[in-house]
């Protein structure tokens, strides 16, 4: 045990020295919780629909009515007036509007004539987020619109009413747990990927190979090791990231508890795998060119930035293996709905058994000679 | 007992014979120097003698333990300091050599005792908690030194110890590794390709070759044994077509090399061949234009034992140098 002490004593010192490394394992992630959570958070604004009326009756000026108060409260759109639908289009093709209402001349004759009146819009369907936003609001206008001015008092119409039970979960609140895996990943990459690597490159571990340390002890060292420094950057991130994000509450101490289980899992079953992919590479750029691409293929399959349900069949399948996963899928349970421990079992279980899984074959392939 | 056995020992890397046949054996308190052109198999040789690489076959003992069925007794034995540097930047010389006393498992108390004594020992006291990454080459080698007798071992392998240092801390290193040796009674086993290196430190020495033992013995009697006690460099103005062939009559010399008006001349009794030489140039009217006499080196053996043709071989992959990715087999 003295021996595993010592890896893990020198690798914990050299840590303390380079702030360089600290900054990257734990300050990236939080750049990207504020960046990300505010690039893709917000409700879409301002965005400006031509509207080309060729109607111009009493009903057409009702709606443009409707317009302006989209406009000066909700601001979603700006409607701005073409008497000529060419212009309009001419302008949303060149990206100068986001859409086109075309309120056709004929409009409100057959809505006095109750003839299945239409208007029409033309949106820019390449930004499907803008479109869709703009067809939201366009049909939610359109039922009031439509309102009679005396209600029956009973309707038959059924109608859908959504109850909430959680407060308001802001993107950036939604992105938290993937953060915090991210940085837990981070820390396990250059800990226990590079830095390993690097140091095999240079012969540091010739130095260590030489003494009578054992292959389990070498093992053992640099597996704790590396997790040591990973739950730290873990920790980190569920305080500073859970005041960053709102978090009401964020420093309650039966959570925090709860979370930190989680987080040594997490970092566990992923220093586990780094060392299991490392085990036999000696090139330092290996763990660099990897680095990107796992980041890649781990963190977006696992639902940390969208819902996995979205996936198509082949997605499912790395999201299905993927550690990132169960690590995600545990922090929102416990970030967004403070749940117990009871409703993380089954991601404190996949963890571990993955952890045993990695690291039995890794101590299969580790070579104690050079 | 010899502290070191080696009995036809070999490695393969592949097709490749990296170390081939090699036996002999090092008695207690020798320093034994292995000299070869790069790619020769000594760091190979070094490597399986201190656990690092398993030998394809042949037998190795390190103070009568087997390298390959007792390599923790070996490693308890032996003390050993890489090619590369391989101590650790960011930690201070004091950190260094306790994480390895750590490794080594001696004791809290000992260690209190040892590590100062050994820092004393290599001149580092002064520097004993700054940052490694501050010290000079020659200041890191020493410090690595310290580090390989953090055990008290009785046998210490160092690869390479002065490549890359200027020549006053080689000087330095060389007393160093002598007063050590005499204090510690320590038995040494290094690789070096400088001549004056092996020279001024070695008892024995073994040129290797192609992973082949070409030469064994001490320096001076490696000197004795090829053709020529001294070198006579000659030159001449005047010369004629045969005094190549007169030179070759003169008493006592072994060979003649050179054309037109320079000679080297290989001779076993250099001051008699001078005044012979001189006289015959007089009396043939040939003016020497100037003259030096040296004695045979290290260098004239090596190149006489390993052929002086540049080689450009392949070598053992090893880790630092590594150009591939990963090994077959890997992940």
């Amino acid at each position: 045990m003295h021996r595993v002490w010592a890896i893990i004593e020198r690798d914990l010192r050299r840590f303390r020295r380079s702030p360089a490394l600290m900054f990257i394992s734990m300050v990236m992630p939080l750049v990207q919780l504020v960046v990300l959570g505010y690039a893709f958070g917000g409700k879409i604004k301002n965005l400006n629909v031509g509207v080309v009326d060729e109607d111009q009756q009493v009903p057409a000026v009702k709606l443009h009515e409707m317009f302006q108060a989209v406009a000066a409260n909700a601001k979603t759109f700006t409607p701005i007036y073409y008497h000529d639908e060419a212009a309009a289009i001419h302008d949303l093709r060149n990206g100068i509007i986001n859409g086109v209402l075309e309120i056709p001349p004929e409009f409100s004759r057959k809505v006095l004539a109750g003839a299945n009146p239409h208007v029409a819009l033309v949106e820019d369907n390449t930004d499907q987020f803008a479109a869709s936003a703009l067809e939201g609001i366009l049909a939610s206008l359109l039922p009031s619109y439509n309102a009679q001015p005396v209600q029956p008092r009973m309707s038959d119409a059924a109608t859908l009413d959504v109850v909430e039970i959680y407060p308001y979960v802001p993107y950036i609140q939604f992105l938290l747990p993937g953060v915090i895996v991210l940085a837990v990943f981070i820390s396990a990459m250059i800990g226990g990927g590079i830095i390993y690597i690097d140091d095999k490159a240079r012969g540091l571990h010739e130095g260590y190979l030489v003494t009578p340390i054992n292959k389990f002890e070498l093992i053992l060292g640099f597996t704790l090791a590396g997790a040591i420094k990973a739950i730290i950057a873990g920790v980190v991130l569920i305080t500073v990231g859970s005041i960053i994000a709102g978090i009401p509450d964020p420093l309650n101490p039966l959570r925090l508890a709860k979370m930190l289980i989680l987080v040594v899992a997490t970092a566990m079953a992923l220093i586990s795998m780094m060392f299991l992919i490392m085990v036999r590479v000696n090139d330092p750029l290996v763990p660099r060119a990897i680095f990107g691409m796992l980041n890649t293929v781990l963190y977006f399959p696992s639902g940390a930035v969208y819902p996995t349900q979205s996936f198509p069949p082949w997605m499912k399948i790395i999201t299905t293996v993927d550690p990132f996963t169960y690590a995600v899928h545990g922090f929102k349970q416990l970030i967004l709905k403070n749940t117990g421990l009871m409703a993380v079992s089954g991601d404190l279980l996949f963890l571990s058994c993955f952890t045993v899984l990695a690291m039995g074959i890794a101590t299969l392939l580790f070579r104690r000679t050079l | 007992m010899f502290d070191v056995e080696v009995e036809n020992l070999t490695k393969r890397f592949g097709d490749f014979v990296a170390v081939d046949g090699l036996s002999f054996s090092v008695g207690h308190g020798e320093i034994f120097g292995l000299l070869g052109p790069n790619g020769a198999g000594k760091s190979t040789l070094i490597r399986m003698l201190t656990t690092l690489v398993p030998p394809t076959s042949g037998v190795a003992r390190i103070n009568g333990f087997d390298v390959v069925r007792q390599p923790n007794q070996v490693r308890r034995s032996i003390g050993v300091i890489p090619q590369a540097m391989t101590s650790d930047m960011e930690l201070s010389a004091v950190e260094n050599l306790v994480i390895f006393s750590k490794l080594y498992g001696i004791p809290r108390e000992q260690r209190k005792k040892n590590i100062p004594q050994l820092l004393e020992e290599v001149d580092l006291t002064q520097w004993a908690d700054k940052p490694i990454k501050m010290f000079s080459g020659g200041m890191r080698r020493r410090l690595e030194i310290a580090r390989g007798l953090v055990h008290q071992p009785k046998i210490f392998f160092l690869d390479e110890p002065t490549t890359g240092l200027d020549p006053v801390s080689r000087v330095s290193v060389w007393e160093m590794l002598e007063r050590l040796k005499r204090e510690r009674d320590l038995t040494i086993i290094m690789t070096t390709h400088y001549m004056d290196e092996a020279d001024k430190l070695c008892d024995r020495i073994a040129i290797v070759d192609h992973g082949k033992l070409a030469a064994l013995d001490s320096p001076l009697k490696l000197k004795a044994s090829i053709p020529g006690k001294n070198i006579l460099e000659v030159s001449f103005t005047g010369a004629s077509k045969d005094w190549p062939n007169r030179l070759r009559a003169l008493p006592d010399v072994a060979e003649v090399k050179g054309q037109e008006n320079v000679f080297r001349i290989s001779t076993n009794n250099g001051p008699r061949t001078t005044v012979e030489l001189l006289e015959a140039a007089r009396s043939a009217n040939v003016t020497v234009a100037s003259l030096s006499v040296q004695s045979t080196t290290l260098d004239d053996v090596f190149v006489y034992y390993t052929g002086h043709q540049l080689r450009d071989t392949l070598q053992a992959p090893s880790m630092a140098e590594s150009p591939y990715v990963m090994k077959r087999g890997g992940m």
